[in-house]
């Protein structure tokens, strides 16, 4: 019957799509995530999922019926009711249904809202990375550890990690979609994201907010190792990569593109000094951000 | 900033690349075409007495409609060139610069340029005729609203060979689009394009407004009005709240570039965060006042080819008077990744999703609108049927967006830019597309041809998805906006190309829907009753195309669906043999050339400032006040037409 095989080719339809979105693919990073923040953000994308199924495919169904069985044709044996335009009982199913469903998706999304502005886990002592972008580069300091890097950043696996977020250019955003999700980096602003990786691996990382000529150059690799790995890493970097001099920041932050970097020392104090010169010294909050690691 | 006129050559046009050149010739042929015509057939006089000076919403909404239908193709031509572009990983199609300069002026355009002026068109085609009247409530303003529109969407274009295109995004978000990062004139062009047809917008909001609480026919209750027609309300109420918004973003970044002041710069103690928040705030209820409209003519369409009435009438009002109030509560969805907070980003993104409530319901009753009808597969109708898997499926990507913590995944990937795209060409262009197949009858006095019209269709709507559909999984994949070259290896490359592949079938269906305009311009079916579809509402009841002063005697409305009523009545009518009402003089406003000039001045200033020439910027400034002084002192605005012509002409028309 045609009926059910246009029924059966739009639910199959968006079976594969629904299949095709929930990881069965290669490289879809963001429903193959590799830590808790990522896995807490996957399960509510599921959710609304199968939350919008519930409405989308019945409706489809409901479309494909009614167009099949009142199209005009002479001899139609279907009912034709004109004046019938009223029925109090199906409105109010149809105004419950998605009223339903956004109480539920709606408390699974503030619930989560609040969870992500916590540390994943609270168990192990988190790592601080401050990430500037600039024209067209990401650059990572590492408060702890005194080094820093550029379009590419190191950090323990199985640890939360701090991201504090500016920039020394227009509005960018930082995301490693297998991670978890972006957060936005504003001059004169230092805005917190929480993320950890719960195995080791090098996840694509890249700006999500136009940011000029260079934006679709602005990769960065976020590289997970064992913490003892991670310890060697920092080592090394101290060891043999150049210094970071002001100087050296200066022209760093013109307009370029430049590869991989490691520096074993930054001047320090330019992040906050930075965040001060481009506003942020008319927010308390924000610089306040910065008092509780440093 | 200011360039010096010895400077012309290095900056004022735009050189260096075959497509500007290309550009360059194709305006100048075109142009020099345009002359030729209509010097060749003494058509000058002709323009100027029945368009150029034209109050006549009847005649403003098919210029409304001719000039979205260019901005249609300038966006769709954008469009086909980023899809080219992004076509193969690493592509050397266009560089960055005018990559950049492409996608900000494909989104300036669609939305202020090309969906705008298209909901404009219907207003102006269908709003006055089917409340029962013989013209908006402020048919000069009307004019000026058109004239503010055309000269704006000029001055933007012209970015494209004079100074250079904006190429901060269409959203201009500063830093990127302030001073520091983008010395050029293509901001100011934006930015004062923008400004010049906002004002129109604005003005066209009141003008429906007032149209539709003033002068409806007698007997007309609020809730006997077609749903296009409360679509428009609520889209007219939309715009006159959100608009002033955008107007103040533009104003203050404007003075923030010429003038080096701070708003929207943290150094001095502004915040570009304010801009964002300004914008969105009309960008939001923007959205619905696209969509709205499209809305109603869903509504018209589905009732009439089901031949039955529209379900649940007073839910679908409510739907619609609940999302525009509702819509101003979600413009912070555009940015919560910029960190607002959980207590900020948890309302939003309940209040967005509460959207999909009364939306839900109105598909709902749509569908039931058909249950039991009699469906005919018109190629407006198709249109409207195409609608509802389309839409369902972008609204429910729109329902995922909205969970916050979701969205720091989806922000600004091609996830997004699936979701919208599938919302605003499922809903709005496929709305304006079955309005324009709808009304083209009433609006010429012919229908656009069954058969083209069904291959455009089916081209277009298959060419949406393969464009579109891929572009979800892309998203998920990490694949940002606004990237003008993408890596290879990263499993991005199949699905873009499917994704190009899709684009240019939706192209080839646009030709084919020129096309379809252009042969039924010669060989198109006459439509000598007036009502074509078998319709339901006032405007069929009239002639096509109507009289200019519309209905020689203003029906009195018992019911909705008056026309159909009015059917059913007659028979009854003709057996009691009841002599109509005798005729009246009708009051007509004259036609005027002040709104034209003064779309020139207004030209004339912004292009002044947009390279900060301010002596003409001044002279074009003096030339608006000129023109809005002498208007104030002009008294002879008015006629009446005489019972012998209105006599005259109905009866030419077949109607005694």
């Amino acid at each position: 019957m045609p009926r059910t095989k246009s029924l059966r080719r739009y639910s199959g339809l968006l079976f594969a799509g629904a299949l095709l979105v929930s990881g069965c693919g290669r490289g879809i990073w963001v429903m193959d995530p590799a830590g808790p923040v990522g896995r807490i953000e996957k399960q509510l994308i599921d959710l609304s999922i199968i939350l919008v199924l519930i409405v989308v495919i019945p409706v489809i169904a409901l479309f494909a019926y009614i167009v099949y069985r009142y199209r005009d044709r002479p001899g139609s044996k279907a009912p034709y009711s004109p004046h019938w335009s009223d029925n109090t009982a199906l409105e109010v199913i149809w105004w419950s249904i998605p009223i339903i469903i956004v109480s539920i998706l709606g408390t699974a999304t503030v619930k989560d809202t609040y969870a992500l502005t916590h540390p994943p886990e609270r168990s192990a002592r988190p790592l601080t990375v401050e990430v500037t972008s600039l024209d067209w580069k990401w650059l990572f300091e590492y408060p702890g550890q005194h080094i820093a890097t550029v379009n590419y950043c190191t950090i323990p696996a199985n640890r939360p990690i701090q991201f504090i977020l500016t920039s020394n250019a227009p509005m960018n955003s930082f995301w490693v979609p297998q991670l978890g999700g972006q957060e936005y980096t504003m001059p004169g602003m230092a805005m917190r994201l929480w993320l950890q990786a719960d195995r080791t691996g090098v996840f694509y990382g890249h700006g999500a907010n136009f940011t000029g000529r260079g934006f679709a150059h602005m990769q960065f690799d976020v590289v997970a190792k064992r913490q003892a790995d991670f310890d060697r890493w920092v080592q090394a970097v101290r060891r043999s990569a150049p210094p970071l001099t002001l100087m050296g920041y200066h022209s760093l932050a013109r307009q370029s593109i430049v590869p991989k970097l490691s520096y074993s020392s930054y001047p320090l104090g330019e992040f906050r000094k930075n965040l001060a010169k481009e506003g942020g010294m008319y927010s308390k909050h924000d610089m306040s951000i910065v008092h509780t690691y440093e | 900033m200011p360039v010096s006129p010895a400077n012309l050559t290095g900056h004022f046009f735009v050189t260096g690349d075959p497509l500007i050149y290309g550009a360059d010739a194709s305006i100048l042929l075109a142009s020099a075409a345009v002359v030729f015509v209509l010097t060749y057939y003494k058509k000058w006089r002709w323009l100027w007495r029945e368009w150029l000076t034209t109050v006549d919403h009847k005649k403003i909404g098919v210029m409304y409609l001719m000039a979205a239908l260019l901005m249609l193709f300038r966006g769709g031509v954008d469009a086909i060139l980023m899809r080219t572009q992004l076509m193969l990983p690493n592509m050397k199609f266009l560089a960055a610069e005018h990559y950049n300069q492409i996608f900000t002026t494909h989104g300036t355009i669609m939305i202020l340029f090309m969906a705008m002026p298209l909901i404009f068109a219907m207003f102006n085609i269908a709003v006055p005729l089917q409340i029962g009247a013989r013209d908006v409530a402020f048919p000069y303003l009307n004019a000026i609203s058109f004239w503010l529109f055309f000269f704006g969407a000029m001055l933007l274009n012209l970015s494209f060979v004079i100074g250079g295109s904006p190429d901060a995004g269409w959203t201009s978000y500063p830093p990127l689009a302030g001073l520091g990062f983008d010395r050029g004139p293509g901001e100011n062009f934006y930015l004062l394009a923008l400004q010049v047809s906002g004002i129109g917008s604005m003005a066209t909001g009141i003008n429906f407004i007032v149209t539709i609480l003033k002068m409806r026919a007698p007997g007309m209750t609020l809730t006997k009005m077609p749903l296009f027609t409360w679509s428009v309300l609520a889209s007219s109420i939309l715009i006159i709240y959100a608009f002033p918004a955008l107007t103040a973003a533009l104003a203050l970044l404007l003075i923030d570039r010429v003038a080096g002041a701070h708003f929207f710069t943290m150094t001095q103690g502004g915040n570009a965060m304010m801009y964002v928040n300004l914008f969105w705030i009309w960008g939001h209820p923007e959205v619905y006042i696209v969509v709205l409209p499209a809305f109603g003519i869903f509504s018209e369409v589905f009732s009439t080819f089901s031949g039955k009435r529209i379900f649940g009438y007073t839910s679908m009002w409510l739907s619609l008077m609940t999302i525009s109030v509702l819509s101003y509560f979600v413009w912070v969805h555009h940015f919560f990744t910029m960190g607002a907070g959980p207590d900020v980003n948890s309302f939003f993104a309940v209040a967005s999703m509460a959207v999909a409530i009364p939306t839900g319901v109105k598909v709902f009753n749509w569908l039931f609108t058909m249950y039991r009808g009699r469906i005919r597969f018109t190629v407006p109708m198709l249109w409207a049927l195409a609608f509802i898997p389309n839409f369902a499926i972008g609204g429910a990507t729109g329902v995922m967006l909205a969970a916050a913590p979701a969205d720091y995944q989806y922000h600004n990937s091609y996830f997004l830019i699936a979701h919208f795209h599938q919302v605003l060409i499922g809903g709005v262009v496929y709305g304006m597309l079955a309005g324009m197949y709808y009304w083209w009858p009433k609006m010429f006095g012919f229908k656009l041809n069954e058969r083209l019209g069904r291959w455009g269709f089916w081209l277009f709507n298959i060419g949406f998805y393969v464009c579109f559909m891929p572009l979800y999984p892309l998203g998920l994949m990490g694949m940002t906006r606004r990237m003008y070259v993408y890596p290879a290896g990263l499993h991005w490359a199949l699905l873009n190309l499917i994704s190009t592949i899709g684009a240019y079938v939706m192209g080839i269906a646009f030709i084919l829907i020129v096309i379809d305009v252009l042969y039924s311009i010669v060989r198109g079916e006459r439509d000598v009753t007036g009502d074509p579809w078998n319709g339901r509402t006032l405007e069929w009841s009239l002639p096509s195309p109507a009289p200019h002063y519309n209905f020689a005697r203003i029906p009195a409305v018992a019911s909705r669906d008056a026309w159909w009523a009015m059917k059913e009545q007659r028979a009854d009518d003709l057996n009691s043999g009841r002599q109509p009402e005798p005729l009246q003089p009708i009051h007509m406003p004259k036609n005027s050339g002040r709104p034209f000039i003064l779309g020139v001045f207004f030209f004339v200033g912004g292009f002044g400032a947009v390279f900060g020439w301010y002596l003409l910027a001044a002279l074009g400034f003096v030339g608006v006040l000129f023109a809005l002084l002498s208007r104030a002192l002009e008294y002879d605005t008015d006629y009446y037409i005489s019972v012998e012509e209105i006599e005259r002409t109905e009866t030419a028309l077949g109607r005694s």
